[in-house]
């Protein structure tokens, strides 16, 4: 079999998704430090990267297209391709998502008076975060098991988001004047959980470019 | 290599080149200006003896009285005896040989054979015929026997003729008709024969320009130098209105009247037999004419 | 994407014709070995595969093209419906096989004669057919091909002034005058240009419908765009047998894959 001209292009947009794929990490421990921490030059910096972020979203896009245009891919090749750019979509969502929690911190939780119950999110932002770790491993690695893993960890992470809604609700019941800051934080959680979605999303875009087989909206996701 | 070297070697290779083109011409001239030499040289001595009188008399003691009235029809005859013996024979064996005799030694043997059968010379031909179609057969000296003789002389260029131009034929073709279901003489009645008509009615006309300049193989079999009255008619005016006599009858063609004159001591039957030699050369030439004619229109509708 | 691993491909489906563990010797060569599958009635199946697979070997045994050359040797059935004869057996006449199975060639191969002689010879053949009856199947088939309206003023001239893509659609004409229950298209526009070619697979889309259409090409995106089901053949074998999307997206067979993907061939 000889290396086909094709497949240093493939390489090359394989490439770019990982590193979007980091950048996205990087963006979502920096937006949760940022809240943990109460600073405020890290939230900047989720901000500048967001840019950076954007310009990796319509670059893979473009190229995946101009692949698909100019190669007629079959079989694996496509399958490659079009999970290339739902994965990218997955990722933009991510990455808007770490930028969503870093204003949310900077432009009201700042304001008010620290509250311990950011420990929920922190919680639910260490979940996210091992699914989005996971799902790229799945990714960059082709491992299908890795993939079914974090569609588990879905579980999980549902059950904490269930919990913390359930928690804040009451909370904002019983203590009125602080609500405010509850519900920045109901937000927070809602953005955890946001991304631990998206992290599923592209767990499943591996199996189907793996194996061919769409897994998504099924309950019981185990494959054969 | 530099530019001027380059150059003097294009002048020096086109020099080569310019000087075959001229060998080549001056082979072609040398061929060409002999055989017009020699036809004007037949021309100057014989057109002056053609006259209506000399096609319509028969051989005389007396040279300005003498014709070719015998000569040329039996000329006509035994080559009309020739073709018709000769192309069915020719063409069924190379359409057999072609199309239905399977690829193997025996099949390879008898190809081998046709081909030397094309080299034998004549007077080969006319001993056998002698001995199979006049005695065997009892066929006697007459105007079949010639016409057979002529007929196996030029058997050999009809079948090969037949092979090439039906090898001419793609195979494509073929495959087209049997793919929609033709059986194998349905393919060669409507296609192989059709198609290579062409090439072999001109392979007959050049075998039968070949034929009509033999004159051993004819004298062997009992061709008469002297004859001074013509076969019977075919037809009569009684029935059944056809008949066959003029094939038993004797006959002489016009070589072997050429011949005749041209060993004559006096010069006036040389005049004669150029005279003779112009009408079988215009023979010829009209069958070759006809030859080329053939093969234009056929080419014109045939393209492979 | 659902999962059709598990049924067969075909199932479900009308099949006209079944190649029951074909094998075929060419003198003491094996070419094909043991090909099995089923071609679904009025689809379009195409053999793809390098060069040397058996593709074109295989589709020429559906019309008994083989039985023309010595040598070769069947092993094996393929079975017609409805009767389920085996169009192999030497019992058969190759010739009733060729009225019930047409085949239209690579490069285009019409007589040198006219238009209307090329398309009616296949009636021409078969005897007994009346004239009348024998102009309007005529036109049938130049309709059918899509050639009629651009050939119906000149319908007695020679097939050989037309170009080449309206040669190659009076040869399908000339296959589809005898009513056929299958046509072989054997790599039918290689030797064509692209608008040649489009209008051709066109005509192949249409003709699905009345007739079963078996298709060998080397162009593996116009195996995709034309063809319901696709047969990957690789050194003599069936490598692989599904629907074409199914093939085209996720091969089963890791041949396949490299194959259709470029990596060889």
């Amino acid at each position: 079999m000889s290396e086909r001209h094709f497949d240093g292009d493939l390489k090359d947009l394989d490439r770019r998704l990982l590193a979007m794929g980091a950048l996205c990490e990087t963006m979502i421990q920096k937006a949760v430090k940022a809240l943990i921490d109460r600073n405020p030059e890290l939230t900047q910096e989720v901000f500048r990267h967001e840019e950076e972020a954007n310009r990796f979203h319509i670059e893979i896009d473009d190229i995946a297209i101009k692949l698909i245009a100019l190669h007629q891919p079959m079989a694996g090749d496509l399958r490659f391709l079009a999970a290339a750019m739902k994965i990218n979509n997955d990722l933009e969502r991510i990455a808007d998502m770490a930028v969503n929690a870093s204003q949310t911190a900077f432009y009201h939780l700042f304001k008010e008076p620290p509250v311990p119950q950011i420990a929920m999110v922190q919680n639910m932002a260490e979940v996210a975060q091992r699914m989005l770790r996971h799902s790229l491993e799945a990714y960059a690695t082709r491992d299908v098991d890795l993939a079914q893993r974090v569609l588990a960890e879905d579980a999980e992470e549902d059950r904490l988001k269930a919990q913390a809604l359930k928690d804040l609700i009451s909370l904002i019941r019983s203590d009125p004047p602080r609500s405010e800051a509850f519900v920045e934080l109901i937000l927070l959680s809602k953005n955890m959980e946001r991304i631990g979605d998206h992290a599923t999303n592209i767990a499943e875009d591996v199996v189907f470019m793996v194996l061919g087989k769409d897994i998504r909206h099924q309950e019981d996701a185990a494959v054969s | 290599m530099d530019a001027a070297a380059l150059r003097r070697g294009i002048v020096r290779r086109k020099k080569k080149d310019a000087l075959f083109a001229l060998v080549g011409l001056a082979a072609t001239l040398v061929g060409l200006i002999t055989l017009l030499a020699l036809l004007i040289d037949l021309a100057i001595d014989g057109v002056g003896r053609i006259n209506p009188g000399f096609l319509s008399n028969f051989p005389s003691r007396f040279p300005d009285k003498a014709g070719i009235l015998s000569a040329w029809v039996g000329t006509a005859i035994v080559m009309f005896v020739t073709a018709l013996s000769a192309v069915p024979l020719g063409v069924a064996a190379g359409v057999y040989l072609e199309e239905y005799a399977p690829k193997n030694r025996l099949t390879s043997l008898i190809e081998i054979n046709i081909a030397n059968l094309a080299g034998v010379p004549s007077i080969v031909y006319g001993l056998m015929a002698l001995g199979i179609f006049v005695y065997k057969f009892n066929l006697g000296q007459s105007v079949i026997t010639a016409g057979l003789t002529l007929a196996l002389l030029i058997l050999p260029i009809v079948i090969m003729a037949t092979r090439e131009s039906i090898r001419a034929i793609p195979s494509s073709i073929r495959e087209a008709a049997f793919a929609v279901g033709a059986t194998k003489w349905q393919m060669v009645r409507h296609h192989i024969l059709p198609y290579s008509a062409g090439g072999i009615l001109t392979g007959v006309i050049i075998g039968l320009s070949r034929a009509i300049g033999e004159s051993a193989p004819l004298i062997t079999v009992g061709a008469l130098t002297f004859i001074a009255f013509l076969p019977p008619s075919p037809v009569t005016g009684s029935f059944p209105f056809i008949n066959f006599e003029w094939l038993k009858s004797p006959y002489t063609v016009l070589p072997i009247q050429l011949f005749n004159w041209v060993s004559r001591p006096q010069k006036a039957f040389h005049l004669n037999a150029a005279a003779a030699g112009l009408v079988l050369m215009t023979m010829t030439l009209a069958m070759n004419g006809l030859a080329i004619a053939i093969r234009y229109r056929f080419r014109k509708r045939i393209k492979w | 994407m659902v999962d059709t691993l598990t049924a067969p491909p075909t199932s479900g489906l009308a099949i006209k014709a079944e190649v029951d563990r074909l094998s075929f010797y060419y003198g003491a060569h094996q070419v094909l070995k043991s090909v099995t599958l089923s071609v679904p009635e009025k689809k379009v199946t195409a053999l793809i595969g390098p060069s040397g697979c058996g593709k074109t070997t295989l589709l020429r045994c559906f019309n008994r093209m083989h039985d023309l050359y010595p040598g070769n040797r069947y092993d094996g059935a393929i079975r017609l419906s409805p009767e389920n004869t085996n169009i192999l057996d030497p019992v058969i006449d190759p010739i009733e096989v060729r009225m019930r199975i047409s085949m239209v060639f690579q490069k285009a191969n019409p007589f040198p004669k006219t238009i209307f002689e090329n398309v009616a010879y296949g009636l021409k053949v078969r005897g007994n057919v009346k004239k009348s009856e024998v102009k309007e199947r005529v036109e049938r088939a130049l309709r059918g091909a899509a050639l009629f309206d651009e050939v119906k003023d000149r319908l007695h001239s020679l097939g050989g002034n037309l170009s080449g893509g309206q040669q190659q659609r009076l040869c399908i004409a000339r296959a589809l005058v005898t009513d056929p229950e299958i046509i072989l298209f054997d790599e039918p526009t290689s030797a064509l240009d692209p608008i040649a070619t489009g209008k051709v697979e066109e005509l192949v889309a249409e003709l699905k419908q009345r007739v079963t259409i078996l298709i060998v090409t080397h162009n593996m995106q116009q195996a995709a765009r034309v063809s319901d089901f696709t047969g990957f053949m690789y050194l003599g074998e069936l490598a692989e047998f599904n629907r074409t999307e199914r093939v085209f997206t996720n091969p089963s067979n890791k041949l396949t894959e490299d194959y259709i993907t470029g990596r060889f061939g």
